[in-house]
């Protein structure tokens, strides 16, 4: 399947929903936020939010700041 | 009864702090640095900013590892928002990533001086105190738009003293001063902090916390100079609470004027 994740078109196996795409992409799930198409999915949803092809993804962490 | 630190704790949003350093985690030349700058801080609060993960270079640190979270509280920000829409997005996405309620709100003005856009900053924090935040607004130091934000629900207000990274200190005490004679909740000074003295002015003129980034990431010695303002914090609140002398324009001799032996 096609997603824009994080800006960048990517190819992927099919994922069905948030929590495989996390794990497929091999990113930690502690302190994340994730959203798809502009609504945030939270955590204890990963698993019942579908991803659809050419679905927008953002996925963002705590980095350093003031 | 003489005036004790400990017995002076920081209340916010709700919760109790020894510390009344706030510090950011940004700019250190190492997650290293950073780990030992805050611990000589003494900070129990640090802010965060929330970005896109980096998916192609999976091998790079992570800020959370180089933080204790049970003896540091994360306070994530919206730094880089120019909208009040940007800016409830990324409080949004904090909480998330942070699975707590607290925000340092910033909406950005202009991106040579980042002083904020007041308008758009009152409007997020409407929203977001709606929604269940702890908000702490980054504000100018106008004490009109300070009581608009406690009118709005925020937790404090944080006037900046200058510029982001400036080092300028703190530009308009005079208005600080009204700024905490016009609102109740507390007023922390947020940026442009450059040096210990600056802290500690501020603190003496009885702002109840300093939030600073810059001022420790960027010193020569980031470590020696969190202390620095950690003991300047100290010794300002210790100032204000021990109540100065008023200002003179001429001279009151220390020494008794009789029996000068001539």
């Amino acid at each position: 399947m096609t997603l824009v994740i994080n800006g960048e078109t990517k190819t992927c196996p099919t994922v069905r929903n948030v929590r495989d795409l996390i794990l497929h992409l091999g990113i930690g799930q502690d302190r994340v936020a994730v959203e798809v198409n502009g609504r945030i999915a939270k955590r204890r949803d990963w698993e019942t939010t579908p991803i659809a092809d050419h679905d927008q993804v953002e996925i963002v962490q705590f980095v350093g700041g003031g | 009864m003489t005036y004790s630190l400990a017995d002076d704790p920081l209340v916010l949003g709700g919760k109790t702090f020894r510390s009344r350093l706030i510090v950011g985690t940004g700019k250190y030349s190492s997650f290293v640095m950073m780990r030992e700058a805050l611990a000589s801080s003494g900070s129990e609060i640090v802010t965060v900013a929330v970005r896109r993960v980096n998916l192609t270079d999976r091998s790079r640190e992570s800020l959370l590892d180089f933080i204790d979270t049970s003896r540091f509280m994360l306070l994530p920000n919206t730094a880089g928002c120019y909208t009040a829409e940007e800016a409830v997005r990324a409080a949004n996405l904090g909480r998330e990533a942070g699975l707590a309620d607290w925000v340092k709100l910033e909406v950005i003005g202009d991106e040579r001086t980042l002083f904020p856009d007041t308008e758009a900053l009152l409007a997020a924090t409407r929203v977001l105190v709606k929604d269940g935040f702890v908000v702490l607004p980054y504000t100018n130091d106008d004490p009109i738009m300070a009581r608009k934000l406690q009118d709005a629900g925020a937790a404090a207000v944080m006037p900046l003293g200058a510029p982001i990274g400036s080092g300028m200190g703190i530009q308009n005490p005079a208005n600080l001063r009204i700024i905490m004679e016009s609102v109740s909740v507390p007023v922390i000074v947020d940026a442009g902090v450059g040096t210990a003295s600056d802290a500690a002015v501020a603190m003496e003129l009885g702002c109840d916390a300093v939030l600073m980034n810059t001022g420790i990431a960027g010193a020569s010695d980031p470590v020696a100079m969190a202390e620095a303002m950690r003991k300047a914090v100290e010794a300002g609140r210790l100032a204000f609470k021990a109540g100065r002398i008023t200002k003179k324009l001429y001279a009151t001799a220390s020494s008794p004027l009789e029996g000068v032996s001539r």
